[in-house]
């Protein structure tokens, strides 16, 4: 039986699931370390082209098409989450 | 920007959003599928495949002014974005001649910042100041 679970502000995810594949004969590869930079403050922002929902279309936008205005650029972890 | 497609985005503002304010949602609702916006900016969460909380405030020239990331369960405060901007605004406008102390906002006095100001601040800032 399928079990409830309760949904929380996080997007509820799945993955691998039962016994734990060996991994004897798997090549694992190593991952070159990511160099993960924070953005700096008073340096530019990387521009970006990503599509968007904006009054009932779908458009491309850049966030250099923004040069010239204040700009608010949020992040948010997924819709229909509750805060 | 969230990693949900902007179908999606259709359907929460369509369906929810627009209850919420009228008209719906009136700036791009983006879409980041992959998160590799998200990682160019710091925020996406390779484990979770989700974007962070994370605001970030850019200037007329593309400049990161400030930013603010959150864990998902707390929210943002709108106010002190507001607050936020309306400072780097005012600062700008006054070509950097002046600055906002800790607590400013909109109709309380700036500083301007200069060789007599060094050792002074006492003088024209209080503590209580940042609280009020």
């Amino acid at each position: 039986m399928p079990e409830d679970f309760k949904p929380g502000c996080a997007r509820p995810t799945g993955g691998p699931a039962g016994e734990t594949v060996s991994e004897k004969g798997r090549v694992v590869e190593s991952k070159p370390e990511e160099t993960k930079t924070m953005i700096k403050v008073g340096k530019k922002a990387p521009d970006f082209s990503a599509p968007a929902y904006l009054n009932g279309k779908f458009v491309n936008i850049n966030l250099s098409e923004y040069l010239g205005k204040w700009v608010v650029l949020c992040f948010y972890p997924g819709d229909f989450t509750f805060v | 920007m969230s990693i949900d497609s902007v179908f999606v985005h259709k359907m929460w503002n369509d369906n929810e959003l627009s209850k919420m304010v009228d008209g719906g949602v009136p700036f791009p609702m983006l879409s980041d599928a992959g998160g590799k916006v998200g990682t160019l900016f710091g925020v996406y969460d390779d484990d979770a495949g989700v974007e962070t909380r994370g605001r970030f405030i850019i200037d007329p020239d593309g400049v990161v002014q400030g930013f603010e990331v959150l864990t998902p369960p707390v929210g943002r405060n709108i106010s002190e974005s507001l607050r936020q901007i309306q400072a780097f605004q005012l600062v700008r406008e006054s070509k950097g001649t002046e600055a906002t102390p800790s607590g400013w906002k909109p109709g309380k006095m700036t500083l301007k910042p200069g060789v007599d100001l060094v050792g002074n601040v006492w003088k024209e800032w209080k503590t209580s100041m940042a609280f009020d």
